[in-house]
């Protein structure tokens, strides 16, 4: 059985280390505000400058004025502070970001990975992407393994134009988790009932264990 | 002695004599600090040929609200400069698409992050700098890198306007600004990158010194006009819906 998206944020926020400070992408990647963490504390950041943020608020609860970088009603847990624009991208391009997880069309075995143009596009969706992929620590993408009409989106090479180049850490998706390596993909979990050659089947990469 | 005040009646009153080629920065991230009020003024004010400096030109969401989209719509605009110039899902067009696409419009598009240093070094004297981001990407394409302790960088120029159009919390009458919550984002650094800044404010205009200096996220001094948003419905005030 593939992994549904709850399964991919929690298998993804298990390789995140107590303490550190985590930037979450627009989309899937937003689920993992609800994945517990056991008693690992981390710190998210968002790009608008809410350092520290907790869940959602409930219904009645929120705040007007503060929302994240995916315009979720957030909330203010003891410890939050609030920055401006040029501090949080400050903070973003001198490294402190230990790891952001984001969206993509799609991953390269190289590291690389493409999230910000789609084919044909004049216009671009670039928000804090390329600020994040450049200078995280670590980037971690979350994804579908392959487009509505079955094509893969984990390649040899990026088609579309790329966000950043060999950046890349980890790629969770519907069927495991996958390191990109070069010239292939190294297969660090599955999914249930899912094989390598299921894996195989869906990447235009090599798969290897 | 006599100081004239900064505070304006209307909003009208506070977008009179925006130039046709302005460069116009509108602050806000999503709702929180986004001047609905003063974009809504620029419409009926009708400047054109302008430049609008923005994190986007404004969402396909229901009910709009006044973006850099309407303007233009209205025909008012040359070019955006944004981090965002199409829609995040590709199901949906953003309004200012389709005149990108037919070329009525230009654009910039910008990384968040530099797009906020370049407001930021703007409005502290410094002409350019150089960053990691978009390194090895199509935006750095044909433009200056340089190597730097052995990493690459992109050159990038700092970003001067001519006005910052603003929502805040509160100001006193020395123009002293203060952001609650997310809505700082781009306001400061917008401000300092702008010759006049128009100020839409949520609450009463409070006297001079009311707001402890420590607290003040702007200073009076680079602020030149404030004016209050009246209640709605004579102005604009987002519900959480709109964002839901």
């Amino acid at each position: 059985m593939p992994w549904s998206r709850t399964q991919i944020a929690e298998r993804l926020a298990r390789e995140f280390e107590d303490g550190w400070i985590v930037n979450l992408g627009v989309g899937m990647p937003t689920l993992i505000t609800d994945v517990p963490l056991g008693d690992r504390a981390v710190f998210f950041h968002a790009e608008n400058g809410v350092i520290g943020f907790g869940p959602v608020a409930p219904e009645g609860q929120e705040d007007i004025h503060l929302v994240d970088a995916s315009r979720r009603y957030v909330t203010l847990p003891p410890g939050a502070a609030m920055v401006d624009h040029a501090d949080s991208f400050a903070l973003i391009r001198s490294g402190r970001i230990d790891v952001t997880v984001l969206g993509s069309y799609e991953c390269a075995a190289n590291g690389d990975f493409a999230n910000w143009k789609t084919k044909g596009s004049k216009g671009g969706v670039i928000g804090g992407a390329m600020d994040l992929a450049a200078n995280a620590k670590n980037v971690f993408l979350m994804m579908e393994h392959r487009t509505r009409d079955g094509s893969p989106r984990l390649l040899a090479t990026c088609s579309l134009p790329v966000t950043a180049r060999g950046v890349v850490k980890l790629v969770a998706t519907d069927l495991g988790l996958f390191a990109p390596a070069g010239d292939a993909f190294i297969v660090r979990d599955l999914a249930s009932g899912v094989s390598i050659d299921d894996v195989r089947a869906a990447t235009a990469a090599p798969v290897k264990e | 002695m006599a100081r004239r005040s900064k505070v304006v009646a209307n909003f009208d009153e506070a977008v009179a004599g925006i130039a046709d080629g302005s460069t116009i920065a509108f602050g806000g991230f999503a709702l929180p600090g986004s001047p609905f009020n003063l974009t809504a003024a620029l419409l009926r004010q009708g400047a054109k040929r302008l430049v609008c400096v923005g994190n986007t030109t404004g969402g396909p969401r229901k009910p709009r609200n006044p973006d850099i989209g309407m303007l233009v719509e209205n025909g008012q605009v040359a070019k955006v400069i944004c981090s965002f110039t199409a829609a995040p899902r590709a199901s949906d067009v953003l309004p200012f698409t389709p005149y990108y696409e037919r070329g009525e419009v230009d654009a910039e598009t910008v990384p968040q992050g530099t797009l906020a240093e370049r407001l930021r070094a703007a409005g502290a004297g410094i002409p350019a700098f150089y960053t990691p981001t978009a390194v090895g990407t199509e935006l750095a394409e044909g433009r200056e890198t340089r190597v730097i302790n052995g990493r690459e960088y992109l050159l990038e120029y700092a970003l001067p306007c001519d006005v910052a159009l603003l929502r805040c919390y509160q100001a006193d009458e020395a123009g002293n600004l203060r952001f609650r919550r997310a809505q700082r984002n781009f306001g400061p650094i917008m401000a300092m990158a702008s010759k006049l800044v128009i100020v839409e404010v949520e609450e009463p205009i409070l006297p001079a010194g009311a707001i402890d200096p420590d607290d003040v996220h702007v200073p009076g001094i680079i602020v030149q006009r404030l004016v209050h948003i009246p209640p709605a419905p004579d102005a604009i005030w987002p519900t959480l819906k709109e964002t839901r």
